[in-house]
């Protein structure tokens, strides 16, 4: 809402400073965006009187004028436009003016004769011919006001007025007008609202001889007024108004159709107008629309109405959708000589369908979708009217239809200052309250509200509660501190997350956060199948776009992308994580799962497998996850995502016989589709059902008494054979005893066949009870060979 | 004898003050002192000497002893300090030299600063509660007093998976999940992801965060939210901010407010940064507009509560002065490590 400051001044006398008025206004919650001088960017335009105009010696289309600018001297300019002469009155720039768009006037020669300044277009100082209807639009502005020589344009032609956009609540379209604004105005500044009743003459005449009314859907239409003005004389507004128009940001177009802006801005309440003329039978019906029916309406759009939405009809058609826009066929014409006003009071929730349904949202639909004051229809219709009579446009009729159905008495609501300083933690007294809102236009007596009828979101104390605070203002109200007890922490499975958070930290990796929403395309990317069950998305209906339109069900392409992000950039190094969740859907009409899940990815100079794998390991340690198995993908298909990985060099991560996460290289296909020119390395982990794995408690361990043996063991096998298999053998073989086995060497190459390898594992045994014999350990050795034995592994000549 | 002994002394103090290597000083302890060293040698003699002569001599032999073994003595220590002089010398380094690279990592600005609410959120007595992502209407909208065709659904372009389900455009919706489940008091935040239908451009982004606050319990007032809010802005941003509650509309509070920090730059005097109002827009908060309590099953004729909504993005963005909101989400490591 734009807000002249001129127009303001008809309610309110006081004189506020700009500055002072915006942060008031703000602060009792009419939140000012912005204000705006008209003309701010015009500097040094002054009125001049053309003197003569002679032709250029050296041009066919330049002409020298001698200007009176109110000086001892006139001035000289040369010009191109064709439409001066000897006694126009004219804006001049002078030298070292400014116009609109940052244009500055120095002095200059044209073609050897001198300039010392510009006449100015309407479009050089940044107006359309709407501001002035008697100016053209291609030549110098012609000016016709009432002004002196001399003096400077703002002045001259009304360009001085201060517009103040407001940024208004859904909750107060009361406030979407002029008059609303003052009394908010009056209220803050504690000053007069000077709001006299609206009234009119009309020439007598009976109504009923022009026009009938009915309103078949009184739900959806419970109040509609009419009046009639004859003899209606179509032209531009005055100056003032189109003015005021104009600061209000609203295109004067002719007096009749202005003058319904102009009462939909002081009032807020929409006005229409049709021509008698094309209202067939002279008959209005308010009625839903048939199924199939059309109206094309002002804006010379056919569109298609359905039954659920209100129009005003003649007897046969729509000519009017109602509450959002008039029908092209029965609008203001330049021959129209008799026109119907409407002022009415629409549903709000029908008007809002309707729209949105339309895809036309009007200055009238946004004010009905909010609730307008049911009870103001016939002061508007009369300002309407007095207006037509004041402006000469027209004769209207002294007598009026009113149709007034099922209207909602105003709301009454408890009063009760006590309960209002409890609530607000304030001591205020009540006589300042009931000050606060009879200036409100809320009426007090017996214990309770009556609010107004223009204010349809006051119905409970609270609503009063806010009305008494705003305006005796928020920063008045003291601060306290919260009491009684309160014990909070993490639960245990945020604890669990922070931890997950400061081990991956500590082991080097930095936080990542990527969208929820990702593309369908992922799925390609990653080069998963097309009947996977990861292909099975929550979708969003009205995406921003493709790439952003389905939940992700797997949070590996979000890390591939940023990894990607950061291989285009040229960063050499990088180890990144992100705790993020996947959308698993369940039934359809249900809330999908939403799963945490960490992801790991890696890549750089000195990063190989093992660095991914030790780093899942370290983790796994910290949480006190134990004895983790690391298995092919080909082994378990948990995780269908794992297609995307280097079948030889990746894993399942398993927990006792379940997959809890993966871990393993890129498959070169996905690499080279992501654009990765090095080799990458990625992990996933079910962290929600990991945390049930982790030992909690946690019991202190003595240092072993007893010494340890150990033996070392080099052993020849297939190189088939994984490391993790003897190990889990030698783990069985030795038993109890057994403190630790670590892998020393892998050997592949001289003196080993092909096709085979040496391991060395270093065996530490030892026992809690007393020393270990070298029989015992020898007994242990036996049977660790036995068992590597039985898979085809022995010792090393 | 006598002779022999000064003799001795002479040459052996003329010999050690020589020395400047360990081994040659060995070799003339040795030479002095030892089983057949020159000193044993004379005193082998003694026996020959007259009963008179044998303690005045012994006397003498054990003062060249003892003054011998001084000597060596000391030339150790003097020699041992030149060897470790010589050795911290060979072995300087050049410090300047890079250190080996460690790899530290740090989280996202953005958890590091949801981290720091929720710190001092759980000091304040507040627990963290999670809800979901994708919600349904209900939970986002109409227990929030906002039912189908509010024109206050327009403000938030809303993802919708179905009519009835749709991405949470607000952490607002975990209120209803909380007071459904917990009775007052309640004193929870809530952070976490929210959708909204906004192309990306430097300020906005279709997902950001907020940190939802709610209280609710007998007495609450809104002197409670102010106090409340002034803590967690003085905590955030230092005991000097100041911070002011302008009158706004939420259908989920009555009254409501939206809350300003005084601009850290002009402090209040209106500068480009907070688009000369002195003020910087931060959270939106209010009393529980009783529809919603009553909703939820909570009597909002015993019970009262304020809760608030604060975009985690804007804090962030302005501690760390990022002008580009892309740039958090871009997650470039160049970006990442500096935090």
């Amino acid at each position: 809402m734009n807000l002249s400051m001129k127009w303001l001044s008809d309610y309110i006398k006081k004189d506020i400073p700009i500055a002072e008025f915006c942060s008031g206004m703000t602060m009792s919650g009419s939140k000012v965006e912005c204000y705006e001088t008209e003309g701010s960017e015009i500097k040094n335009v002054v009125v001049g009187k053309l003197l003569s105009v002679v032709p250029h010696e050296n041009s066919d289309h330049l002409v020298v004028c001698q200007v009176d600018v109110g000086k001892d001297a006139p001035i000289q300019i040369v010009t191109g436009a064709p439409n001066v002469s000897a006694g126009d009155i004219v804006p001049v720039a002078m030298i070292g003016a400014e116009l609109p768009g940052g244009i500055k006037i120095k002095k200059g020669k044209l073609r050897g004769v001198e300039s010392c300044g510009m006449l100015c277009s309407l479009g050089e100082l940044g107006l359309t011919t709407h501001d002035f209807p008697y100016a053209i639009a291609d030549g110098i502005f012609l000016i016709q006001e009432d002004c002196e020589i001399g003096q400077d344009i703002h002045e001259a032609i009304g360009l001085n007025d201060t517009s103040v956009e407001f940024e208004i609540t859904s909750n107060r379209p009361d406030c979407l007008s002029v008059v609303g604004l003052a009394r908010e105005a009056a209220v803050t500044f504690d000053t007069e609202l000077c709001l006299e009743e609206p009234s009119f003459k009309g020439i007598p005449d009976d109504i009923n001889n022009y026009l009938k009314v009915d309103i078949e859907n009184e739900t959806l239409c419970p109040r509609y007024a009419a009046g009639i003005v004859k003899n209606v004389k179509i032209g531009p507004s005055p100056r003032w108004m189109r003015e005021r128009l104009r600061a209000s940001g609203i295109r004067p177009i002719n007096n009749l159709v202005d003058i319904t802006n102009y009462v939909m801005l002081e009032y807020g309440q929409p006005m229409h107008a049709f021509d008698l003329r094309y209202v067939k039978d002279s008959h209005i019906i308010i009625r839903n629309a048939k199924d199939g029916e059309t109206i094309t309406t002002l804006d010379d759009q056919e569109r298609k109405l359905s039954s659920e939405m209100l129009v005003i009809a003649d007897s046969e058609k729509p000519i009017a959708v109602a509450g959002i826009m008039g029908g092209e066929y029965s609008g203001i014409m330049d021959d129209t000589t008799t026109v119907v006003f409407e002022s009415a009071y629409f549903e709000p929730v029908q008007v809002r369908r309707t729209a949105k349904k339309l895809g036309m949202r009007t200055d009238a639909s946004a004010r009905y979708e909010k609730g307008l004051d049911v009870e103001g229809c016939m002061r508007s219709l009369t300002r309407a009217l007095q207006l037509v009579e004041m402006l000469g446009a027209g004769e209207p009729i002294d007598s009026h239809i009113d149709i007034v159905k099922n209207i909602k008495p105003r709301n009454e609501i408890p009063f009760d200052s006590s309960w209002i300083n409890r609530f607000l933690g304030t001591d205020i007294a009540e006589e300042e309250m009931i000050k606060i809102l009879k200036n409100l236009d809320i009426e007090i007596g017996n214990g309770k509200c009556v609010s107004p009828s223009f204010r349809i979101d006051l119905e409970r104390p609270a609503d009063i509660a806010e009305e008494v605070a705003r305006i005796y203002g928020y920063n008045n109200i003291p601060s306290t501190v919260l009491t009684g007890a309160a014990n909070a922490s993490l639960t245990p499975e945020q604890k669990y997350l922070r931890t997950i958070e400061n081990t991956m930290v500590s082991l080097g990796c930095y936080g990542i956060l990527t969208y929820s929403f990702t593309s369908p395309k992922c799925f390609d990317k990653i080069g998963l199948p097309d009947d996977s069950k990861l292909r099975n998305t929550i979708t969003i209906k009205n995406p921003l776009g493709e790439d952003t339109s389905i939940m992700r069900t797997t949070t590996l392409p979000s890390m591939l992308d940023i990894l990607a992000g950061n291989y285009k950039n040229r960063n050499e190094n990088v180890k990144l994580f992100e705790i993020g969740k996947e959308y698993i859907p369940t039934e359809e009409g249900k809330l999908p799962n939403e799963p945490n899940r960490l992801t790991v990815g890696m890549y750089g100079d000195d990063i190989d497998f093992f660095d991914i794998k030790g780093t899942i390991d370290a983790l796994l340690s910290k949480l006190r996850i134990y004895d983790c198995e690391y298995v092919r993908c080909s082994e378990d298909n948990t995780f269908e995502e794992t297609c995307a990985l280097h079948p030889g060099r990746s894993a399942i991560i398993m927990y006792n016989g379940n997959a809890i996460g993966y871990v393993g290289e890129i498959h070169p296909s996905v690499q080279e589709t992501y654009g990765f020119g090095t080799r990458v390395y990625v992990a996933k982990m079910n962290v929600n059902e990991m945390m049930h794995l982790s030992v909690t408690e946690v019991t202190y361990q003595p240092s072993p008494k007893f010494p340890a043996i150990t033996r070392d063991l080099s052993l020849t096998c297939e190189d088939s054979l994984p490391v993790g298999t003897m190990e889990k053998a030698i783990k069985n073989a030795v038993g109890k005893v057994l403190e630790k086995v670590t892998l020393f060497d892998v050997y592949k190459g001289k003196q080993i066949a092909d096709g085979m390898k040496s391991v060395s594992f270093s065996i530490s045994m030892r026992s809690h009870e007393g020393t270990l014999t070298d029989e015992q350990a020898d007994a242990a050795m036996k049977r660790v060979l036995k068992a590597l034995g039985d898979m085809g592994a022995s010792l090393r000549e | 004898m006598r002779e022999q002994l000064e003799a001795i002394r002479l040459e052996a103090a003329e010999k050690l003050a020589a020395v400047k290597d360990a081994k040659i000083l060995d070799t003339l302890r040795v030479k002095y002192l030892g089983k057949k060293g020159e000193l044993t040698a004379i005193l082998k003699q003694m026996g020959k000497l007259s009963s008179e002569e044998r303690p005045i001599i012994g006397q003498l032999a054990n003062e060249v002893r003892s003054s011998i073994e001084k000597a060596i003595s000391e030339k150790q220590s003097e020699i041992a300090k030149l060897e470790t002089e010589a050795k911290l010398k060979s072995e300087t380094i050049d410090v300047t030299l890079p250190g080996r690279k460690q790899s530290v990592g740090s989280l996202h600005p953005l958890s590091i600063v949801e981290n720091e609410i929720k710190e001092i959120f759980l000091g304040m007595g507040f627990e963290i509660a999670d809800g979901p992502e994708v919600e349904y209407d209900y939970y986002n909208f109409e227990a929030l007093n906002l039912p189908p065709d509010h024109p206050a659904r327009d403000t938030q372009d809303t993802f919708y998976i179905t009519d009835n389900i749709l991405l949470r455009t607000q952490t607002s919706s975990v209120q209803v999940h909380v007071m459904e489940n917990k009775k007052p008091p309640i004193r929870v935040i809530s952070p976490g992801r929210v959708f909204r239908s906004d192309a990306v451009d430097a300020t906005h982004s279709p997902l950001f965060h907020q940190v939802e606050g709610l209280v609710v319990d007998k007495g609450i007032t809104m002197a409670d939210l102010k106090g409340t809010l002034e803590m967690l802005m003085k905590r955030l941003y230092g005991e000097e901010c100041t911070i002011r509650l302008r009158p706004h509309h939420f259908p989920f509070t009555e009254p409501s407010a939206e809350v300003d920090v005084m601009c850290f730059n002009c402090h209040g005097k209106g500068c480009r940064i907070c688009k000369n109002e002195g003020f910087i827009e931060l959270l939106g908060a209010g009393m529980v507009h009783p529809k919603v309590l009553e909703g939820c099953g909570i009597d909002s004729s015993i019970y009262s509560g304020f809760a608030f909504g604060l975009g985690l993005e804007r804090i962030v963005m302005r501690r760390y002065n990022i002008s580009d909101m892309r740039l958090l989400f871009e997650n470039d490591y160049r970006f990442l490590e500096q935090f």
